[in-house]
């Protein structure tokens, strides 16, 4: 799917990136740990997370991620998304839990 | 042989900063046309040493050496050292703090992701004087 459904499906706002939102992605993972993220994750491209911090943009990028879903409402402070920016790592918020974003993009054909 | 080097002072009392070393080294590598698989293990490993310099040793020095088959990177603080170093790299493992973990790190896999994503990964430490981590990871 793309990341434009991926904000439909979440029913998401978009705080960067929006020339990104064509962009296919197949894989997602959901974590707030980061530490785990560089473990374990393997050409994922979207990171669903409640982290808010920068290192959650740092993360992404180190690991090649497209797009960082923040869960429960969260918004990330400006700096934040202006490293996304610079990143080119599209950043949308839902309002959406953690386990329930990512089952409905599970269940919609997304993969772990 | 010739080789590109970079330095960089990584501060400690910034945890926003962290990972600056490791981005621009990632973005040279991909200049250079270093494989995507290799940039990233690159990036993920330095930027593991970054982060753990930043949150147990106040920061420190990076230095890298781009080499057309290889790069060596050593970070160097002045940190509290390391007094177990075969503890240090069990998965799990780790001294950080509650509020480290609230940001998202200190699941104590800071050390072996860094083994896991190099090829070569060697840790000299003195308690209270210091610790200096050798990465090398083959393109």
């Amino acid at each position: 799917m793309t990341i434009r459904e991926v904000v439909k499906l979440l029913d998401a706002e978009i705080l960067c990136g929006e020339e990104h939102l064509d962009t296919e992605i197949h894989t997602a993972c959901g974590s707030d740990m980061m530490s785990d993220v560089l473990a374990y994750v393997k050409d994922q491209s979207v990171l669903l997370t409640g982290l808010l911090n920068p290192q959650v943009v740092r993360t992404a990028e180190m690991m090649d991620m497209l797009c960082i879903v923040f869960v429960r409402g969260k918004r990330p402070e400006q700096p934040v998304i202006d490293l996304a920016e610079e990143k080119g790592i599209v950043l949308l918020s839902t309002e959406k839990r953690l386990f329930v974003a990512c089952g409905i993009l599970y269940t919609h054909g997304l993969g772990g | 042989m010739e080789c590109i080097r970079l330095e960089y002072d990584v501060d400690g009392n910034n945890f926003s900063s962290a990972g600056n070393a490791s981005d621009s080294v990632k973005r040279t590598l991909k200049q250079l046309g270093v494989s995507p698989a290799s940039v990233r293990r690159v990036a993920i490993a330095m930027y593991e040493g970054e982060i753990n310099m930043v949150i147990h040793a106040h920061g420190g020095r990076a230095e890298v050496e781009i080499y057309p088959d290889y790069i060596d990177i050593y970070l160097k603080d002045s940190g509290p050292g390391i007094a177990d170093i075969d503890l240090a790299m069990k998965a799990g493992y780790s001294t950080a703090t509650e509020n480290i973990r609230s940001l998202g790190f200190g699941a104590g896999m800071g050390l072996p992701n860094m083994k896991k994503y190099s090829d070569e990964m060697k840790i000299d430490s003195t308690v209270g004087v210091g610790t200096t981590v050798f990465l090398r990871v083959k393109f």
